[in-house]
């Protein structure tokens, strides 16, 4: 039905670049093709296996059609060469320099299915020598779906290649073995320009930088700079000033506050790996409560503590609600498409993953309020101090600080937070597949994009980024390159790079930061990484902040608890000793009685909410996310782009962006010209660049009509301008189960009817 | 990109006045649109959670940049002064608080005063309630800023005594459950006078047709500088649409209404059917609903033909004229040799409909028809669908099952399968080249849907702000689509089952599609949310009753206002400023679950929680602006230059002047 591709759309049907072929029609060929194709190998990429020729299956129909090619794995990827004159790459303006649409990075691999006549099952590894399956189906931690039938090759052939690509996709191997090290042994990449840069936080000025920055008053601990204190710190980090040598080696560094961020009102944001509290043994809550006063000393003696594994679902739960969702968007085929549709709701909710997004959110928004209304000392903790503690202080940034919605202050905020916070990317990637991680893996990293994608969506002006660098950024994760995402923390990259150096005069291996976009996408693309709607600080706005910058704050923040009122600063210095040791022992002895009673109640941060919404929106100010029930979206972009069926051709958000980048555009060229004006009064050429100036948007806009809902991430030039038309039996079924006895009834019934 | 950033901020620091930057407090589009006092009423309004939509709206979508520039700029704003008058509900920021602003025509019947409205998000609230023959409006100035909040009498769908015990003794509660998605409600004390009144006079003037007086439309007064009524010309309509051509003929045989009472005086039917035949086939079609047409492809002549069910019955009739007819409506499209019958219905309710002398198409009987049937429930099921919808969005949101909640209500489901069965048509006619004729049962509910948005998805001209008011005129008003009936207008018989959301429905379609393809419409939201609270209001007279026929005989052309002159007064308001021009695209919206959204800035939009605080729009009003502000300072440049006289710094005083007052273009053309 919908493969009739000859019949489709009229004028607007253009030839196809991929011709497809049946497998009747290969069968009667004389010869399957004998030529192997290689990809274009990349530097220190080797190919283990191959075989050809090997059908892959087109996505978009249900057909057994495809396009015959040679299927490779190299030490980076799974890939497929089709047979076909390649698409002129030049018209794809979206093209990752690493892999093509073609190629699976082998830690990209998310499930291998094998197909059996008509079973799929799923392949796990530790494989039953000289099986295997007519059909490869890979699904791809992108989303994507592949679909490779093996039954043209040769049985050795097919027998290799299928035994390669799971043993280097799913069996467990070592870290040097991740295609990286390879890479950065043959590439010498280019050290980042320090002008405009993202900051790392691996060395002691960034750490120093950020801290003047957000005006917050701690101590910058150096100590830790070869890891002598703990393995498990970062390189650099700050903690409260109250805090002695001797409580930073006390327990190998949990419990320690590690400072996140400074409110301007002086109060700050703090995490910590939690202690096992014991009845038994009293010397960690002695050092606890010392930590705290150190934390509450920070500001104004007060402090809040928040145990997120009291509230937030664990990583466990989090891998457990992930694997679930996803499944609703690795679909094999348009029939499988349109039965999970009608399930659409209902599969949604019982996943549970929307409402993980907000719960992250809501806790994120209860910790600004903290910050924002009562100016309290915020301490989060959790056993690891750098799963859930990551997405929420991250998220509390990112809501009260406008810096971090910016392109270079997001990605140094997930430096800080995540790359120097010790997120264990590794372990939760688990891309090593080794048994004893298994239970370590969960997409935290992603479960917070999520939740920047819901604020982004919401107050889409207020974030210089797009949802696309968003997007890219959740792929990027799984491109086994970048020295971003490869390890578990500080002293694990320091001590894995410094070791596998090929030399050690040339000091540790140079790996790429995935920051280090150019090394995936060219200028023209990551111009796509910008959000064209993004509200830029006008001039204006920042010399009004400066020059009344206290009062201005004021403005900004919320009516603020009671002793924050600057005309009772001198009775504070007066009565500090009296007054620090009430609110600090009170707060501290409520902490260690319930953890979480001291937070704000639901109805506060309701009304919290409603305050702020009732002001005017600055986005340059705090942010609050909308957390009702409709507000909390599936994030389209990321994973609807390649399932055929739903795309919207002429339709999506980029609609939108081509219009305001035309506008933009034309923006420009008129200033340029008034430029022009003001050097050559006199002359008058101003026809000449008139007509310039209105063609090339023109072209951009009407360019739209033909993008779809899934760009930048697939070119609809191949794909027929038909409809997409759902199954229309599976709909009676449906109707006549849900409609009952009304839907029999005549259109004008004359028998009035109750309505309640 | 980054330089052009810089520049927007550029001019706005050039003159505080003319553009302020985006995050400035002025910029607020709340400020905008209406003229005069502005501060203090300003805030009034959008405070209240429940206050006049219409406000909020603007500031969800139109802020367009002429308004603002109307807020600045003296002259432009006593301009504004009438339009702003005359914009219904927001004649509230222009009177002083302790005034119930009236719109001409419209007289206060009753005020009490100590009044309670027990508000469902903010508590409870005392004020002045008073009762007009148009609305009811509520005002409390015991907060820091005055509470309003105001309902059409039209939206009201029952009244309701409810018990309030919990506000004191003797109170009396009323509920008054509206036809869009709000139930607000009152409580009083009994033993005042003026209280027992207004219920009283509440009771008479929101179902005016119930107790013997006219619809308020027949008493407002307002003159527009626009005649809505002239919007659309069936004649000229035709003739956009090439005909009448050798094929079809536009046919005044029901110019009296004397063939079927429920169509409109002019049909489009196929030039060789003669007269005895033609009344055969009247006869054979469900309340003489014979097959017409509604659109034709500009290339391929392919059609879109509307009816009623054929008068099968149970013993299979036939009626040779009713099968030469449609292989008459097969042979005008030389493309094809098949027709395409759509029945909107589901196939075992059309087979019930045999047994009760309806039916449909035998593929036996008409050679080369292809009868496929669209599943749609009927209009009992939609009631009863929204009716789920209203409680499970008002007035508290189900956080935690949300999904499944709304799910449960299968309203989504339904929007699903009329935009399928809609792009299944366009599909036939764009791909196939093949002709429809379109139908359930009468061909006035299920059938205007389809065919109103097979055209709304081939045809772009209806995607205009103009056009939109041309298809609804068309397909949906001339065609006999009950509005009186379905919406119940000035009528008491809340339970009457000929009640149905059909029209609201089929406007949630347009905005799914609006969402899919948002820069393919030069309407908004604020566009299609005007529409529906119009449906209701009785403000005009649009809507109002069943027919072309019942609309002639009540004079409503003359003795009413037509809606179009007031959005066409002021279009600026409804135009999205995204809009490119799609030219012959032909829109296939996603006729999937996963790309369907519930409408909540109408269905909950009464929640204060989910209204958007700064619509996006707003950036691109400002870039028009610039750019606006760039060509004139370029042009100006360019005479001074000219001139030789000028230099440039006398030429930049001049531009920032707030002088601005012409509108930009908001769209352009591909």
């Amino acid at each position: 039905m919908l493969s009739s591709l000859g019949s489709g759309g009229g004028k607007t049907a253009k030839p196809s670049f991929v011709s497809y072929v049946t497998p009747e029609e290969i069968k009667s060929e004389k010869e399957p093709y004998k030529k192997e194709n290689q990809p274009d190998l990349l530097p220190g990429e080797v190919v283990f296996c191959s075989a050809c020729p090997v059908l892959k299956y087109s996505q978009d129909d249900m057909s057994q059609r495809g396009v015959f090619g040679t299927l490779l794995c190299t030490n980076f990827r799974v890939s497929f060469v089709s047979d076909e004159v390649q698409v002129e790459e030049t018209c794809k303006l979206f093209k990752n320099k690493l892999y093509g649409e073609n190629d699976i990075p082998l830690a990209c691999v998310d499930n291998i299915y094998g197909g059996y006549e008509d079973k799929k099952k799923l392949i796990t590894g530790g494989l039953l020598k000289n099986k295997y399956p007519s059909k490869i189906i890979v699904h791809c931690k992108d989303l994507r779906v592949f679909q490779f039938s093996l039954t043209y090759s040769k049985e050795e052939d097919a027998k290799k290649i299928f035994q390669g690509i799971v043993h280097h996709c799913l069996e467990p191997k070592s870290l040097r073995c991740v295609y990286a090290f390879s890479y950065c042994e043959n590439t010498t990449s280019p050290e980042m320009q320090r002008k405009e840069r993202t900051m790392l936080f691996d060395c002691l000025e960034d750490w120093t930088q950020d801290m003047k920055r957000t005006k917050g008053n701690c101590r910058l601990v150096t100590e830790n700079s070869s890891f002598e204190l703990s393995q498990k710190l970062p390189q650099f980090f700050i903690v409260p000033l109250n805090v002695t040598d001797e409580d930073l080696v006390k327990f190998q560094g949990n419990g320690l506050p590690m400072w996140c961020w400074s409110h301007h009102s002086g109060c700050a944001l703090f995490k910590t790996a939690s202690l096992p509290l014991s009845q038994e043994d009293n010397v960690p809550q002695t050092y606890m409560e010392k930590m705290l006063t150190a934390v509450a000393h920070n500001h104004l003696y007060s402090v809040k503590t928040e145990d997120l594994s009291d509230t937030l679902p664990t990583i466990q739960d989090i891998q457990l609600s992930y694997n679930k969702f996803k499944q609703f968007f690795l679909i094999d085929n348009t029939t499988e498409f349109w039965m999970s549709d009608m399930k659409w709701f209902s599969s949604l909710e019982n996943c549970g993953w929307l409402d993980m997004i907000r719960q992250c959110l809501l806790k994120a928004v209860e910790v600004v309020e903290c910050l924002e209304k009562e100016n309290t000392n915020v301490l989060i903790m959790e056993e690891s101090g750098s799963d859930l503690c990551c997405v929420i202080s991250s998220l509390v940034q990112l809501m009260l600080d406008p810096h971090y919605r910016t392109l270079l202050g997001f990605q140094s905020l997930v430096q800080k937070e995540w790359v120097a916070g010790g997120h264990a990317f590794l372990d939760r990637s688990n891309q090593l597949h080794l048994k004893e991680k298994v239970e370590s893996q969960s997409p935290v990293f992603l479960l917070f994009l999520e939740c920047v994608w819901q604020l982004h969506q919401q107050h889409g002006p207020a974030f210089q980024f797009s949802e696309t660098y968003l997007t890219v950024l959740s792929d990027s994760v799984h491109v086994p390159v970048f020295a971003t995402f490869l390890f578990n923390n500080d002293s694990h990259r320091a001590n894995v790079l410094r070791a596998e150096s090929p030399s050690s005069q040339r000091g540790p291996l140079n790996c790429p930061s995935v920051w280090d976009w150019s090394v995936q996408f060219d200028c023209r693309a990551q111009d796509l990484f910008t959000n064209p709607l993004y509200a830029q600080k006008t001039k204006q706005d920042r010399s009004q902040r400066k020059s009344h910058r206290p009062k201005h704050q004021r403005q900004l923040s919320l009516p603020s608890s009671a002793f924050k009122t600057p005309t009772k600063k001198g009775f504070f210095k007066d009565e500090a000793d009296s007054l620090k040791k009430i609110l600090g022992v009170k707060r501290i002895s409520r902490w260690m009685l319930s953890p979480s009673s001291d937070f704000p109640p639901m109805s506060s941060i309701k009304e919290f909410y409603e305050t702020w919404q009732a002001k005017p929106l600055d986005y340059h100010g705090m942010l609050l996310p909308c957390l009702d029930g409709p507000s909390i979206r599936v994030w389209m972009q990321r994973y609807l782009r390649w399932i055929h069926d739903v795309q919207i051709l002429g339709g999506g958000p980029v609609a939108v962006l081509s219009k305001v980048s035309e506008l933009l555009a034309e923006v420009q060229e008129l200033r340029s010209e008034l430029d022009r004006h003001a050097r050559t009064v006199t002359s008058n050429h101003r026809g000449a660049i008139r007509t310039r100036a209105k063609t090339a948007p023109e072209n951009l806009a009407r360019s739209s009509v033909r993008l779809s809902s899934s760009f930048p991430f697939v070119t609809s030039r191949n794909w027929s301008f038909k409809p997409a038309i759902p199954t229309s039996m599976l709909q009676s079924l449906m109707m006549s189960e849900v409609a009952g006895d009304l839907a029999s009834r005549e259109d004008d019934g004359s028998e009035p009817e109750t309505v309640v | 990109r980054k330089m052009e950033k810089q520049s927007v901020g550029g001019v706005g620091s050039g003159d505080g006045s003319a553009l302020p930057g985006v995050p400035n407090r002025n910029n607020k589009p709340r400020a905008l649109a209406i003229s005069i006092p502005r501060q203090a009423s300003g805030d009034a309004e959008t405070d209240s959670p429940t206050g006049s939509h219409v406000e909020w709206c603007k500031q969800l979508i139109a802020a367009t940049i002429s308004s603002q520039m109307l807020s600045v700029t003296p002259d432009a704003a006593s301009r504004d002064c009438k339009v702003g008058h005359t914009a219904l509900r927001e004649g509230t920021k222009q009177v002083q608080m302790d005034e119930v602003p009236l719109v001409p025509g419209e007289t206060v019947k009753a005020v009490a005063k100590d009044v309670m409205y027990i508000c469902p998000f903010t508590g409870l609230v005392t004020g002045t309630l008073t009762c007009t023959d148009y609305k009811l409006y509520f005002i409390s100035l015991e907060r820091d800023s005055p509470f309003i909040l105001d309902v059409n009498l039209g939206a009201i769908s029952r009244l309701e005594t409810i018990s309030v015990q919990s506000h004191g003794e003797n109170t009396q509660g009323l509920e008054m459950v509206c036809k869009d998605m709000r139930s607000p409600r009152f409580a009083y004390k009994t033993e005042g006078a003026s209280q027992t009144e207004i219920v009283e006079v509440l009771t008479k003037h929101a179902f005016p047709l119930s107790n013997d007086l006219p619809l308020f439309a027949f008493q407002y007064k307002e003159e527009f500088p626009v005649d809505g009524w002239k919007v659309y010309d069936p004649m000229a309509e035709y003739k956009r649409l090439g005909l009448p051509n050798e094929s079809w003929t536009i046919s005044k045989m029901n110019g009296m209404y004397e063939v079927c009472d429920t169509y409109p005086a002019l049909l489009v039917i196929p030039t060789s059917i003669k007269e005895d035949e033609l009344k055969r086939v009247v006869a054979f079609r469900a309340r003489h609903r014979i097959p017409v047409l509604s659109w034709i492809h500009p290339e391929s002549q392919a059609t879109i033909v509307r009816s009623s069910q054929p008068l099968v019955g149970p013993s299979d009739r036939r009626c040779k004229e009713d099968e030469r007819y449609l292989q008459t409506i097969m042979d005008a499209n030389a493309q094809s040799h098949k027709l395409a019958v759509f029945d909107a219905r589901q196939s075992s309710v059309a087979d019930t409909n045999k047994a009760k002398d309806g039916g449909y198409e035998s593929e036996s009987f008409y050679p080369n028809v292809e009868l496929n049937f669209l599943e749609i429930p009927n209009i009992h099921v939609m009631r009863e669908s929204l009716r789920k919808l209203k409680e499970v969005v008002y007035p508290t949101i189900n956080e935690a099952h949300w999904h499944s909640v709304v799910d449960l209500t299968h309203w989504l489901e339904y929007i699903r399968v009329l935009l399928a069965g809609a792009v299944r048509i366009a599909d036939k006619l764009e791909s196939g080249k093949t002709s429809v004729v379109v139908h359930c049962s009468d061909g006035w509910d299920r059938t205007a849907q389809l065919t109103s948005l097979a055209m709304l998805m081939l045809d772009g001209h209806y995607r205009t702000l103009r056009g939109f008011q041309v298809l609804l005129e068309k397909e949906w008003i001339s065609f006999g689509h009950k509005f009186a009936a379905r919406v119940g207008h000035g009528d008491n018989n809340h339970a009457n089952s000929e009640r149905s959301p059909l029209f609201v429905q089929f406007i949630d379609c347009v905005w799914q599609m609006t969402r899919q393809f948002p820069a393919a419409f030069e309407f908004n939201e604020l566009f299609l949310i005007t529409i529906l609270d119009h449906l209701y209001s009785c403000l005009f007279g649009t809507f109002l009753y069943n027919s072309e026929q019942e609309r002639n005989a009540m004079e409503v052309q003359t003795k009413t206002v037509s809606l179009w002159s007031y959005i066409n007064s002021q279009p600026d308001d409804f135009t999205n400023p995204f809009y490119v021009d799609y030219e012959h695209h032909v829109l296939y919206p996603l006729a999937s679950i996963r790309h369907l959204e519930l409408w909540t800035s109408y269905y909950v939009r009464w929640n204060p929680r989910m209204r958007p605080q700064m619509p996006v729009h707003q950036n691109l009003k400002e870039l028009l602006f610039l750019r606006a502000e760039l060509e004139r300072k370029v042009e100006e440049l360019q005479r001074e230059a000219a001139s030789s006289r000028g230099s440039l710094s006398s030429s930049s005083e001049h531009t920032s002047s707030p002088s601005y007052s012409g509108g930009t273009p908001l769209h352009t053309t591909v």
